[in-house]
């Protein structure tokens, strides 16, 4: 599904290397968590395979299903089938959050080249997702995540995930901001989404996420490179000893 | 979309796939002109031109008169230099004041009787001249129902009014809407009655000047109590070169009485900048209630900023009637240099004044607009949404008059001024003028200026949209409340126009 191969990837503006050589490979059906300190260039990695401008790549290579997505523009990986569920998630005044959908996903199949959906199956399609996420018809029709609470806002980037239906999903941080509940909800989401044909990416400080989207592998990140990997009980771990010891036992 | 210059040409595509993927993105769809044979004036303006305008109109004298006191007074005043655009100088010398199709010497009896020339340049346009059910340029959508709403059309190419449709289904309703040319002839008490009324010849440099040349343009009277069977439009069309158009355009609704006016503009792709200088009066009864809505597509110049139409218009709404009601709308789009302030004077107690404008500058283009409320009777109330946006080098200035009579006891004004950049090498202005002469009415000015954020088309993007699309996208989300003010057919079409205008200005 994704393979990325020794990425090293610099700030356009400062020069400053902030991966330092990444090696990851998630395969279809699996839950990946990446786990580290502040400033490890977890997030970074995020923007990289969504394709933000302000990053250079300077070495390695990032393959989506056989298609090297180092050269796409960040539409054509979205509609190669890569998600990316924002930290912070951006408002759109103004852009009814039903239209935003609407379009978003017309785009992508568009791209794909095939038939845009039509008016009743996309209404049908969003209140049905949309109430399991327990996002009201209301919250479909407010302006894009304007006004919206902490969780509404990750509720809603679940929804997007849940419409645009992608093969590689990542959660940038998706716990942040949120109590408690609504991480269940949001974890009850996630975990609906989970099949043999898809692959998630979940980016987290705490350990607390993953008692409810449960990884089948775990990762350690620290300065720009997967410091260690592990199962769920790597995770446990963290949480327990914190950093530090892990840090300190790799160095 | 990048410029097409910059792009290669990769194996396997021909010239044609690169015209026709030029032409569905390339940025001004009207810019074609019509090869027909025309008939000018002599060049340039004095008093021969001026009679000779009214003559080819087969006016009564009082008109002439009308016409040669505006001009001699225009001899002696001097164009206003007070708005934040810069052109160089218009010699008013070097211009045709009267060009039509020769086809048109003789007044067509009915539209079958039109060149088809000029018929084909309005289907070409999108307003094919049939009576058919929708204003077209815009497409059926899934939500409006086929055959649910009638537009009226008095097209004007040039100098002269080519034919007005549905006018028989009108007046049966006791609506007149005809060529302001035929209205002086047919319906002389009406005319010597409101023309001038609310924009008098001694208004302004461009109304004066549009006084002593208006060729044509749209007459509108909708009886006591009758509420207009359909919406009425005008699309003007400038065609010739070197020529300006200067029309005119008179709309009374009598007492209790509602009229829906759209108005549309394009013209043909030039080097040369081309002058457009119009008034538009409406008179609102008791009780009565005018929309005019505008979609406004002139030229707006190439990339440099060579040629392009330069409009200075004025538009005024006379609310002369208790509980009388006007409401501007307008999207800018086009025009190398706008120069246009709707306004509404409310003189009725209770009487109501609404503008709504969008208005959107690329490239090098300028604009200054906006409007004013003049409210004069009690209680009157206003509202102004104004929605800028600045892309490339273009300039974009909102302009705004309130003023608060002293008789205008417990009147109400809102205003709300959006500017939005793209890019760093445009402006934003808001020229906001109150004035208030009573202690019982209150004034609210609220004023934004916002860039389109990154972080927002990257967040498009990533969920599938490509760059252009997804400032379409932000950018209608900013103009939603003018839109929503739009009828329905004009929305979509101007929705679109958005993202067109904007084409090239990211990336």
């Amino acid at each position: 599904m994704l393979n990325i191969k020794d990425l090293r990837v610099n700030l356009e503006d400062e020069n400053k290397e902030i991966l330092k050589g990444v090696d990851l490979t998630v395969d279809a059906g699996k839950v990946h968590a990446i786990m580290g300190p502040n400033g490890s260039g977890k997030s970074t990695l995020s923007y990289v395979l969504s394709g933000k401008e302000g990053y250079e790549v300077t070495h390695g290579s990032i393959v989506l299903n056989d298609s090297d997505i180092l050269e796409m523009e960040p539409e054509e990986r979205a509609a190669a089938g890569l998600f990316l569920a924002f930290q912070y998630p951006v408002e759109i005044p103004g852009v009814g959050n039903m239209t935003f959908l609407r379009t978003a996903v017309n785009a992508q199949r568009k791209a794909r080249g095939e038939k845009e959906i039509s008016a009743t199956d996309f209404l049908k399609q969003v209140r049905e997702r949309a109430s399991s996420l327990q996002i009201d018809a209301e919250m479909l029709k407010r302006p894009v995540n304007v006004g919206f609470s902490g969780g509404e806002k990750k509720r809603n980037e679940i929804l997007q995930m849940a419409m645009l239906e992608p093969k590689m999903c990542i959660l940038d941080e998706t716990d942040s901001g949120l109590d408690v509940d609504a991480m269940k909800l949001v974890a009850k989401g996630v975990n609906s989404l989970r099949d043999n044909g898809r692959g998630f990416l979940v980016i987290t400080h705490y350990q607390r996420l993953l008692d409810h989207i449960k990884p089948d592998v775990v990762h350690i990140m620290a300065d720009g490179k997967i410091v260690k990997s592990g199962g769920p009980e790597l995770a446990l771990e963290v949480e327990n000893n914190g950093y530090s010891d892990i840090l300190s036992e790799v160095a | 979309m990048a410029s097409f210059e910059s792009v290669d040409v990769k194996e396997g595509v021909d010239q044609e796939t690169i015209d026709a993927v030029r032409e569905v993105g390339g940025a001004y769809k009207y810019g074609w002109e019509t090869d027909i044979e025309m008939e000018y004036a002599p060049k340039g303006l004095d008093a021969a031109i001026v009679k000779l305008i009214s003559e080819k109109n087969n006016e009564p004298e009082w008109m002439t008169d009308w016409r040669l006191k505006a001009f001699n007074r225009w001899e002696k005043i001097k164009e206003p230099k007070w708005s934040m655009v810069n052109y160089p100088e218009i010699n008013f010398q070097d211009q045709y004041y009267y060009a039509r199709p020769k086809s048109m010497a003789e007044k067509p009896k009915s539209l079958d009787e039109v060149d088809p020339k000029l018929l084909a340049t309005y289907d070409k346009l999108g307003i094919p001249l049939k009576e058919q059910m929708l204003l077209a340029g815009v497409e059926a959508n899934e939500e409006v129902e086929k055959g649910e709403r009638k537009v009226a059309v008095d097209a004007v190419f040039d100098s002269v009014s080519v034919g007005t449709t549905f006018q028989k289904e009108l007046k049966n309703a006791g609506v007149i809407f005809c060529s302001i040319s035929e209205a002086i002839r047919e319906h002389p008490e009406l005319v010597k009655k409101y023309l001038g009324s609310v924009v008098p010849i001694t208004d302004n440099y461009y109304a004066t000047l549009n006084s002593a040349v208006f060729s044509d343009g749209s007459f509108v009277y909708i009886p006591p109590g009758v509420r207009c069977p359909m919406e009425l439009s005008t699309y003007f069309r400038i065609n010739a070169e070197n020529t300006g158009q200067f029309e005119r355009t008179l709309i009374i609704a009598d007492k209790g009485s509602y009229v829906s006016y759209l108005e549309g503009c394009t013209a043909p792709k030039r080097d040369t900048a081309q002058l457009h200088a119009a008034v538009v009066e409406i008179i609102v009864e008791e009780d009565a209630e005018v929309k005019y809505s505008t979609v406004q597509n002139w030229f707006p110049g190439d990339e440099d900023g060579n040629g392009g139409i330069y409009n200075f218009v004025t538009k005024r709404a006379d609310c002369r009637g208790y509980r009388s009601k006007v409401m501007w709308t307008q999207v800018e789009t086009g025009s190398a240099v706008t120069w246009k302030y709707p306004s509404c004077i409310l003189r009725g107690e209770e009487s109501q004044g609404e503008f709504y404008s969008i208005a959107i500058t690329n490239n090098h283009q300028q604009a200054d607009t906006g409007t004013k409320m003049v409210h004069l009777g009690k209680n009157s109330k206003s509202r102004i949404v104004s929605k800028g946006i600045s892309a490339g080098f273009a300039q974009n200035t909102y302009r705004g008059l309130v003023s608060m009579h002293p008789r205008a006891k417990s009147s109400r004004n809102y205003t709300q001024c959006d500017s939005l950049l793209i890019g760093d090498k445009c402006g934003a202005h808001t020229v906001p003028y109150i004035e208030v002469k009573n202690n019982s009415s209150r004034v609210e000015h609220e004023a934004t200026t916002s860039k389109v954020d990154d972080d927002q088309l990257f967040y498009c993007r990533q969920r599938g949209m490509d760059e252009e699309e997804a400032v379409a996208l932000v950018v209608n989300g900013f103009c939603k409340d003018v839109l929503q003010a739009l009828p329905m057919e004009f929305a979509m079409e101007a929705q679109q126009l958005v993202a067109i205008s904007l084409e090239g200005s990211v990336g």
